[in-house]
């Protein structure tokens, strides 16, 4: 597409965007240096459509170049930057600075749950770990020649869970995980839905024994923290909720 | 590049620790029946108790016996006794899975919150069944006639 301009008539002037001061409070950790996170303060000029990670990327760039946390595709799919912004899991690069409150400063600390590394970054290993548990994979005997047939209805069955881009943000935000580092918990509750409930998928009965377990789905204790922090709008604890059901039904799902 | 074609399954998984009774969904099924069973049974309880008759004022030994007196509510007694108190301490359980971080302290106030639970439905169950209205002074429990031909 392109711009429509009339010949011999200069355009409008943009308006002026106000830029305005924002104060960010950033938990800060360096393993070499400090013995206990500390928060630090920075002041950074931003537009209202900014996003918290382009403050971040101010800081690191123009400020404290020693700030350190995950970015990859910036746009709210790789799940690299879920952090705790005003005491909420988010993904920073889908927070806009205009949506929280600039007369107070913004307060940005890694997510917790997780053992942390340095500044906002954390140990992803513990989650990663129950995440291959449940086995996310399509696991059937079967070999078709071309593709395998799906309804519509039956993709609909699990679409929801198809939108986890695995940031923890749900995960970091379960009080259940924060104390019981053994519990599976909602991401990968989550992923093994999407596959549980999968009418191609020949495995489900497997990842239900898996989560009928002693720290699978029986410890969640449905706080809706994990729905409420998904940046994709997974309904998560409902996702659980329908895990629960199907073990308790035998596991015909 | 060539794509090796990988024959399923291509590990075997682990062998699930599924021994015995799976206590963790038994006790989440329990929470969810004694639950409801226990809206109607302590809103009875509290009715029966609070409201119906003379409300309140009535209650007394002689109250207490008179209700015993009724296989009814020694039934009903007894189900509100080892339901609540299960579920109570299955409650309880969770929370000091929840807080208590120390294995050895979790492992004794278990014991301790287990040993404590056992005792009192015992001593509640003891009650019930033994209950004797002529235990102590008729006179001033009211039940004179009842007691007279003991």
């Amino acid at each position: 597409m392109s711009m429509a301009t009339i010949e011999g008539q200069a355009a409008p002037p943009p308006a002026e965007v106000q830029s305005f001061t924002v104060t960010l409070l950033i938990r800060r950790f360096d393993p070499e240096k400090d013995t206990e996170p500390y928060w630090q303060d920075f002041d950074v000029e931003m537009y209202p459509t900014d996003r918290v990670l382009d403050a971040l990327h101010k800081i690191k760039w123009e400020q404290d170049g020693s700030l350190t946390f995950r970015r990859s595709c910036a746009h709210g799919i790789c799940g690299s930057d879920a952090m705790r912004i005003n005491g909420r899991n988010r993904l920073a690069c889908k927070t806009l600075i205009k949506d929280l409150d600039i007369t107070k400063p913004i307060y940005v600390e890694a997510i917790k749950g997780l053992p942390l590394e340095k500044d906002l970054i954390v140990d992803m290993e513990p989650f990663f770990e129950s995440y291959r548990q449940i086995q996310p994979f399509l696991i059937a005997s079967s070999k078709p020649e071309k593709e395998r047939i799906q309804t519509v209805a039956q993709r609909e069955r699990f679409d929801d869970t198809t939108k986890c881009i695995l940031c923890a943000a749900c995960t970091s935000s379960c009080p259940v995980f924060w104390t019981d580092g053994q519990y599976f918990g909602p991401a990968a509750i989550v992923n093994a839905h999407r596959f549980i409930f999968d009418s191609r998928d020949e495995g489900s009965q497997v990842r239900l024994d898996i989560l009928n377990d002693k720290e699978g789905v029986w410890r969640c204790r449905t706080t809706f923290n994990c729905s409420e922090a998904c940046p994709r709008g997974i309904q998560v604890t409902k996702a659980i909720q329908e895990v629960k059901q199907a073990i308790l039904r035998g596991g015909n799902a | 590049m060539t794509t090796e074609p990988v024959e399923w399954p291509r590990t075997a998984r682990a062998a699930t620790r599924n021994r015995g009774i799976n206590w963790e969904k038994w006790g989440w099924v329990y929470m969810r029946v004694s639950g409801v069973a226990l809206v109607v049974l302590i809103f009875g309880h509290l009715f029966v108790n609070l409201v119906a008759g003379e409300g309140v004022n009535a209650i007394d030994f002689a109250f207490v016996a008179g209700k015993w007196a009724d296989p009814f509510y020694i039934v009903w007694d007894t189900l509100l006794l080892w339901l609540a108190l299960i579920h109570g301490a299955n409650g309880m359980r969770t929370l000091v899975n929840d807080y208590v971080y120390r294995p050895k302290v979790r492992k004794w106030t278990l014991r301790a919150l287990f040993a404590s639970t056992a005792v009192l439905l015992l001593l509640g169950t003891l009650v019930i069944y033994t209950f004797d209205p002529c235990i102590g002074d008729p006179q001033s429990s009211g039940l004179q006639e009842l007691c007279a031909g003991r």
